[in-house]
């Protein structure tokens, strides 16, 4: 980068950004204008004030910096971006709790129906399409991003590449979730679960998702160390398969180029098959293997032991993302999907429990000699509690996949508590431990606020857990038995809405362990800003973690 | 050289590492997809099978905006208990023509893949309405605004033709006509009804709401639940023809 002695001037990516912002909102107030339906003139309009914003925050970074741009090392020390960090951080906690709070409110529609309100906008159809990405891709993303972006520099000794690049994919990214979110309110969807936005937010996604994998790729190719660092493979697996499911998934044409609605390429089987070969890979690459860099990187550095076993995480990364991505007809056991898609879905599942127990017992072994820090130290406990929870999950997740097993469990909410038990006690918690460790290093404090509320967060939640997984087994085997059950006559003994009347308490239950989970999550979200407010500031950083060899 | 020294290539090197990846995860996928392009037993044959009227393609976008595909599947298991529950288990060439498939994944309520002509419309638009007013214990949310939001006949000829683009075999007479059928399928009375009858086989033309103007929502929502499941005659339907 050239830098002027004198003279300011704008690099070349300000400039362009700031013209490709500025025609960008043009075309989106003409957009708007010219719109079909009132959500698309709605999101072309937040899109164009979106872009004018970004515009406007350009040319006004511009004004404030110094002539020079921050230099990537500072005395020999690499100078690490912080801040798209802070932002991902920031937004992770907030999207958590908005995540956390939908899915209550989703809850407890489905023990007392009156809390729909009957409006359009307020109906478990399309809340729950918020809650799981509010959930999966907003507070997940952002931790995945946050971490990632911190990760790589640390392991990398770098900073972190691109300049403005970095900010384009965290704001961009959130940007990505308002239009989804707002969407799905509005009743705009492609029905398709977990990839539910309308085809202009998935280009947008393309874009924002390509800008990420360069950026994380640009860091790698420039670092300081010979080795990549194994949580860095893990994300690179996440972001370049992601990346790949979604445009796999999401071919669509638009009615109008002025219009929400569009249509998906696929039909029938196929879509089904496209849908759940997604649906399945979102968990393996968005839930499980991104969350498995964090697992890599945070829990030995917290732990302060190296990883347990170098090897084991070698076979354990590339026999993960191999047998994964075949996991997905057993979503569709016992459908019009043929069987031999199904008997191929099913045996890769089966399989697919010895990589992830691999996961898991490099994850727990790796506390081998520092077990004692579980009693002093609240953050390594929800952390090891995550990878224990990451276990039984991913065997449940392949006993459930055995078609027997399946013809009981599937349709029922067997599958919303084992979906649960993984999303909230893997996924959630091994968020909440990276969120305690990464906020007091990129704000630069010596540590939280308090370790006692920590505590209370742990066992809160925990419980709320406990009370959610178990309350879902019994009313998903118990429904499932009864819609299989008959008389001695042979007739069949329960009417539908029988069984249906016999879920409400466990609902209640489920509601209940919700309500828990967002009581530590605001706990947590109080600590988190106490620590960033009034906690003390640290001097002098200590020495980014060794790769382990 | 060791396996593990061998293994450093990917460790050293992102892109060999990047492609690594894009090999390992295509495999998977490449084989449990490309197949059902092309294997013909994939689809069986079946008579009946036809795209969406019109304005039963406006009430299926209306169940797919209010997310019903969330709570009820269409999707009949070929177990027994099911088969007796709700119908014949379900063909895969009953939902060759959904864009996007709504299989569904979860029955917080019934199946619906063979509900059409379970009930009676009013049964329909009161149930859509206010479902405890006739199921008390049902946890369904209420749609009533669907009665007053009206269909707009105007557009729906553009989503036909979207949909002729990515597989659905609408005729051209099908979609010139688009938009007088959405008015003559809701209404008997019309002098449409006859020749909308011939273009769509099995379609049923009634006014679904119950009231007279242009269809709403709830016309259209009602005029596509009537129908699922009802297009393939299980008593001609032979089995065995398409066993392989």
């Amino acid at each position: 980068m050239s830098q002027p002695a004198l003279s300011k001037s704008m690099t070349s990516g300000e400039s362009g950004l700031a013209v490709v912002f500025a025609v960008t909102a043009f075309f989106c107030l003409i957009a708007s204008a010219k719109a079909l339906d009132a959500p698309f003139a709605f999101h072309a309009a937040l899109s164009a004030a979106a872009s004018l914003a970004a515009v406007f925050c350009i040319i006004n970074r511009y004004f404030d910096r110094a002539a020079a741009l921050p230099p990537a090392e500072i005395n020999g020390r690499p100078n690490y971006n912080m801040g798209p960090i802070k932002f991902s951080s920031f937004m992770a906690m907030f999207w958590g709790i908005a995540g956390f709070l939908v899915g209550l409110i989703i809850a407890s529609q489905l023990a007392w129906p009156a809390l729909n309100f009957d409006l359009p906008w307020t109906s478990f159809g399309r809340l729950r399409p918020l809650h799981t990405s509010a959930v999966i891709f907003a507070f997940g993303g952002n931790v995945l991003i946050a971490t990632s972006f911190y990760v790589v520099q640390k392991s990398c000794r770098v900073r972190l590449a691109g300049d403005l690049a970095p900010w384009f994919v965290v704001v961009g990214y959130n940007f990505f979730i308002l239009i989804a979110g707002t969407g799905y309110l509005l009743g705009v969807t492609q029905s398709k679960e977990y990839a539910e936005p309308e085809w202009y937010a998935d280009l947008w996604l393309t874009i924002v998702w390509v800008t990420y994998l360069l950026v994380f790729l640009a860091t790698i190719i420039k670092r300081k160390e010979p080795h990549i660092f194994v949580a860095n493979w893990f994300y690179l697996a996440f972001i370049v398969t992601i990346a790949v499911l979604h445009l796999g998934n999401n071919p669509a044409l638009p009615v109008s180029v002025f219009g929400s609605k569009s249509y998906v390429a696929w039909g029938g089987i196929q879509d089904a098959m496209f849908q759940w070969w997604y649906g399945h890979n979102a968990v393996g690459f968005f839930l499980t293997a991104g969350f498995l860099a964090i697992m890599y990187y945070f829990i030995p550095k917290r732990a302060e032991r190296p990883i347990y076993s170098y090897r084991l995480s070698i076979i354990h990364f590339w026999a993960l993302i191999f047998l994964y991505i075949w996991a997905g007809p057993h979503h569709l056991h016992y459908t019009a999907l043929p069987d031999w898609t199904q008997t191929l879905g099913m045996t890769f599942s089966i399989m697919l429990w010895m990589p992830s127990w691999g996961g898991m017992i490099n994850g727990l072994m790796t506390l081998s000699g520092a077990w004692d820090k579980l009693r002093t130290d609240p953050v390594l406990r929800i952390l090891v509690v995550s990878v224990a929870f990451y276990g039984m999950s991913t065997f449940e997740g392949p006993m459930m996949s055995i078609k027997v097993v399946n013809s009981l469990s599937h349709y029922t909410d067997w599958t919303i508590g084992h979906v649960h038990s993984g999303a909230l006690g893997w996924v959630g918690f091994v968020s909440f431990g990276a969120l305690y460790c990464l906020v007091p290093w990129v704000w630069n404090r010596k540590g939280l606020y308090s370790l006692k509320l920590v505590n209370w967060h742990f066992w809160i939640a925990t419980l709320g857990i406990v009370l959610y997984i178990s309350a879902m087994w019994v009313s998903g085997i118990l429904q499932g038995l009864m819609w299989r059950a008959y008389t001695s006559l042979g007739f069949l003994e329960y009417s539908f809405i029988e069984t249906v009347e016999a879920m409400h308490p466990f609902y209640i239950i489920r509601a209940a362990g919700g309500a828990l989970f967002l009581i530590g999550a605001l706990i947590m979200a109080y600590n988190l800003w106490m620590t960033v407010r009034v906690g003390e500031a640290e001097v002098q950083r200590p020495v980014a973690l060794q790769p382990a060899e | 050289m060791s396996f593990w020294t061998r293994h450093q290539v990917f460790e050293k090197n992102s892109i060999i590492l990047i492609v690594g990846i894009l090999l390992v995860i295509a495999i998977g996928g490449l084989v449990e997809i490309t197949p059902l392009f092309y294997l013909k037993s994939t689809i069986e044959a079946v008579d009946g099978v036809r795209p969406y009227t019109p304005l039963e393609l406006a009430g299926r976008n209306v169940y797919v905006r209010e997310g019903c595909y969330l709570c009820h599947s269409q999707m009949i298991r070929p177990l027994r208990d099911e088969v007796e529950r709700y119908g014949h288990f379900s063909l895969a060439a009953e939902s060759m023509f959904d864009h996007p498939f709504q299989w569904g994944s979860k029955r917080t309520g019934p199946d619906l893949a063979r509900v059409g002509a379970k009930y009676s419309d009013d049964w329909h638009v009161n149930h859509l309405t206010n479902p405890r007013a006739i199921v008390p214990q049902s946890v369904m949310p209420g749609y009533p605004f669907l009665s007053q939001t009206e269909v707009d006949p105007d557009t729906i000829a553009d989503h036909m033709r979207t949909l002729r683009t990515v597989g659905v075999p609408y005729s051209d007479d099908q979609i010139a006509s688009a938009r007088a059928d959405v008015k003559a399928q809701a209404d008997p009375d019309n002098s449409g009804s006859d020749a909308f009858s011939k273009r769509y086989v099995k379609a049923v033309v009634r006014n679904f709401d119950g009231k007279t103007g242009t269809p709403t929502e709830m016309d259209a929502l009602i005029a596509y639940l009537q129908m699922l499941g009802t297009l393939v005659d299980f008593k001609i339907y032979n089995d065995k023809a398409n066993l392989r």
